[in-house]
């Protein structure tokens, strides 16, 4: 039948690929669907990276690190196909850049014993190591987006957000979820009145969402979108006016695609953002010698200096660090996944590291450790000029209220280690 | 090797002297002993090599979706209600099986995949009874409407994920005779025997509906409602029975599809409206009334696309979204081409080739 022919066909096909001395680093991308303008600039840098460190260094410790690119569209079943067809090629840690993708890969990662690095995205409790041993998302969490957020409020507000009104605009989702809680939780705490305004996949369409908006006037609105529906937004909130420099989206809700569709309009809204910006880093000077010059730019090449492509090679730098701590700690150069979660684990981030590798003050320092994989929770908030078509990073860096995340995260943890029995770790 | 075969798929010879010997599924002896070979190889081989790659991205996808499938062809296919709800019911599924599980932790999996079906058909009458006054593009605009409403009621209903901070709902491990079958330390070939199962049992209780009484008034409703009806047929019994178990199949497929398949679901996504389209194309593709049909139908909107992307990616080394691209173009072309050569499916053509088989090699 087609089944038996389908297979016969598969099998031929699959049994290729000769298993090669290097350092796999899957890249789960999305360079199609609604979602791309978002996943092309993230997987070009995380890929450019990777050929700096290959024709630069001969890659990490002296072993070619491989990126192994498998389009997932954003979708979970495409995703399920590409973490299975990557991790037999001795795949070292994944990033899929889909919080949908992570929630799917938190349990099957595990039991194959290969790391997941979910950079400010996926799920916010695996910040526990505790419980969850090869889930990290180290710089910053989602609750860790919305305290900072909610901080720098504060700031703005003289300390006090009393009688203000916080809307949260979200994409409907695990996601865009994610915040509401610890929003909910701090108003209880500051007296800010807030409301929580679901945006369904893609996002598209916004106009109710923006009339309530119209209607409630809330004093201000965070976003937690992803993909067209951040342009949209953006689009609306200028449609009615609202007053952009109190517009606020997260880390994933603030690149050029973002705020250029809507022109002059989009001046003055700002976002959030884990790293720097720009190409004004001595790594960029490495990247055009060695790679854009060569030739070797992954996709077309015309996204470097962006804001997700920078946390591309934020990402990469982050997990060739890893790498090299694994290497490091074990003695050996061929990394396997385990070691390379011991590597993660073990990471520490300051800024003369950073200045090392020509990326100076380009994220936070941070260090993991076994107990917490959440890494330091900051956040700086970037401002769009629309004549200069530039980011400018605003604020230094601003801490998240961790009294509040903490207990959160301990609750939400707990939660999933009953309902999967799972022991603690760490003792 | 194809003279061989040829000679061989003949009827000639092939007596029968009973009224059941000739009203069984596969008169032709040498259909029967393929189907008896496809089932050894199903079950007794495959299980053996079956390995995390083949199951999670070719076997559990074409055996969940061939069940949804089989449920969406009762009722559109063998009553002709067109539906668009697929992707509703087969969430009613998923959510009941994840509340049975969460709840009683200690019973068999089966049961509670069994249990989601049973939830999902009582939705899916409730959601029938505007058959009785509607039809055609209006049901299915209504069957829309569930859909929606569906997805909206397990993402508003903190409840429905047993208020999880993100809205997801995640299998925990549960297990059949001591064996974990959902989980990530479930083995393979258990899961893939486990839906395995399912489909064989969802097939055959299909066949065997569509070709007794039952199936008869489904049919004669769905060629002419007026007509059936004076000639005795019960439209309310026909069409409620015809929506109870193809919702009955499609949640046994949503259940699957949650617990074994994907281990963690986010309802718009995966249960989204795009869903209901792919099952209705699967099974239009296929062949509209016919269990066969369906299986080739949802072999082609599953296998094709994994297949195309090993060929463009893993063989010819062409980049994703190129590949991601061009999968696109080609089974749009494929289903056009389909479609043209022969708009009733899959099933058809593959039956047009047997009766040629037959005949060989003295056409006409």
């Amino acid at each position: 039948m087609k089944l038996k022919l389908a297979t016969a066909t598969l099998t031929g096909l699959l049994m290729a690929t000769p298993v090669l001395a290097d350092l796999v680093f899957p890249s789960l991308s999305y360079r199609t669907g609604p979602y791309a303008a978002g996943g092309i600039p993230f997987a070009d840098g995380y890929a450019d990276y990777f050929t700096l460190l290959n024709e630069r260094d001969g890659g990490i410790g002296g072993v070619p690190a491989r990126v192994l690119e498998c389009e997932t569209g954003y979708n979970t079943e495409k995703g399920v196909e590409c973490y299975e067809s990557t991790k037999g090629e001795g795949a070292l840690v994944y990033q899929p850049l889909s919080t949908g993708i992570t929630y799917q890969l938190i349990p099957k990662a595990t039991a194959d014993g290969i790391p997941l690095h979910t950079m400010g995205y996926g799920r916010t409790s695996a910040a526990n190591g505790k419980i969850f041993s090869n889930v990290f998302n180290y710089p910053a969490n989602y609750w860790d987006g919305a305290s900072i957020t909610v901080n720098y409020l504060l700031e703005q507000n003289g300390g006090s957000l009393d009688g203000k009104k916080i809307a949260l605009i979200y994409h409907n989702s695990a996601y865009g979820k994610e915040p509401i809680r610890t929003l909910e939780k701090l108003s209880e705490k500051h007296g800010y009145e807030f409301t929580a305004i679901a945006v369904d996949h893609p996002g598209q369409e916004q106009k109710s969402q923006w009339l309530q908006i119209r209607r409630e006037r809330p004093d201000y609105v965070v976003m937690w979108g992803w993909g067209v529906m951040n342009q949209v937004a953006v689009q609306e909130a200028a449609n009615i006016r609202f007053p952009m420099e109190n517009f606020i989206g997260n880390w994933w809700a603030g690149s050029e695609n973002d705020v250029i569709p809507a022109g002059a309009a989009a001046d003055g809204y700002k976002s959030l953002n884990m790293h720097n910006i720009g190409a004004d880093f001595p790594i960029y000077d490495d990247l055009k010698t060695h790679v854009f010059d060569a030739g070797k730019a992954a996709g077309s090449g015309d996204q470097t200096g962006t804001v997700l492509y920078n946390r591309g090679l934020y990402a990469a730098m982050l997990a060739a660090e890893a790498a090299k701590k694994a290497q490091e700690i074990h003695g050996v150069e061929e990394i396997t996944a385990a070691m390379m979660r011991d590597g993660m684990e073990a990471l520490e981030i300051t800024e003369e590291t950073m200045a090392e590798l020509g990326m100076p003050n380009f994220g936070p320092a941070f260090a993991v450790s076994c107990e917490n994989h959440g890494g330091s929770g900051q956040a700086k908030v970037q401002q769009w000029d629309a004549t200069a078509k530039t980011w400018n990073v605003v604020t230094d860096w601003i801490d998240s209220d961790k009294s509040v995340i903490d207990p959160l995260v301990e609750e939400d943890s707990q939660a999933f280690a009953a309902e999967n029995n799972i022991a603690e770790g760490c003792s | 090797m194809g003279g061989v075969a040829l000679m061989l798929y003949r009827e000639a010879g092939d007596f029968k002297t009973s009224y059941v010997a000739d009203g069984q599924t596969f008169p032709i002896a040498f259909d029967r002993y393929r189907y008896y070979a496809v089932l050894v190889v199903a079950l007794a081989i495959i299980p053996l090599f079956i390995n995390d790659y083949y199951v999670n991205a070719v076997f559990l996808p074409f055996l969940i979706y061939s069940i949804a499938a089989i449920g969406l062809n009762i009722l559109t296919g063998y009553c002709g209600q067109v539906s668009l709800g697929t992707g509703g019911f087969m969430a009613v599924g998923a959510y009941a099986c994840y509340k049975l599980m969460t709840a009683y932790p200690d019973v068999n999996i089966l049961f509670h995949v069994l249990a989601g079906g049973i939830v999902t058909a009582c939705v899916g009458i409730l959601f029938g009874l505007p058959s009785l006054r509607i039809k055609g593009f209006y049901l299915a605009v209504a069957t829309l409407a569930a859909q929606f409403f569906l997805v909206w009621l397990f993402n508003r209903v903190p409840w429905f994920y047993n208020y999880s901070a993100s809205g997801q709902i995640s299998a925990p491990e549960r297990t059949l005779l001591g064996m974990a079958v959902t989980g990530p330390n479930a083995d393979a070939w258990l899961r893939y025997l486990f839906c395995l199962i399912f489909l064989i049992g969802v097939a055959w209780i299909a066949r065997n509906l569509t070709r007794g009484t039952t199936g008869r008034t489904w049919m004669a409703i769905r060629d002419m409602d007026i007509a059936a009806e004076i000639i005795g047929v019960n439209p309310l019994r026909a069409k409620l029975s015809a929506f109870a178990v193809s919702s009955f199949f499609i949640g046994i497929a949503g259940a699957l599809f949650f617990s074994v398949y994907l281990g963690a679901v986010e309802v718009g996504e995966v249960f989204g409206i795009q869903k209901s389209f792919l099952v209705l194309f699967m099974i239009i593709i296929g062949g509209l009334g016919s269990i066969f049909g369906s299986l080739a139908g949802a072999a082609f909107l599953v296998l094709l696309p994994v297949l195309l992307k090993n060929i463009l990616v893993g063989g010819l080394g062409w980049p994703t979204d190129l590949a991601a691209h061009l999968e696109f173009v080609i089974i749009g072309a494929l289903i056009i081409f389909f479609l043209i050569v022969e708009p009733h499916g899959l099933a058809q053509l593959w039956r047009l080739a047997k009766e040629k088989l037959r005949l060989w090699p003295f056409p006409h």
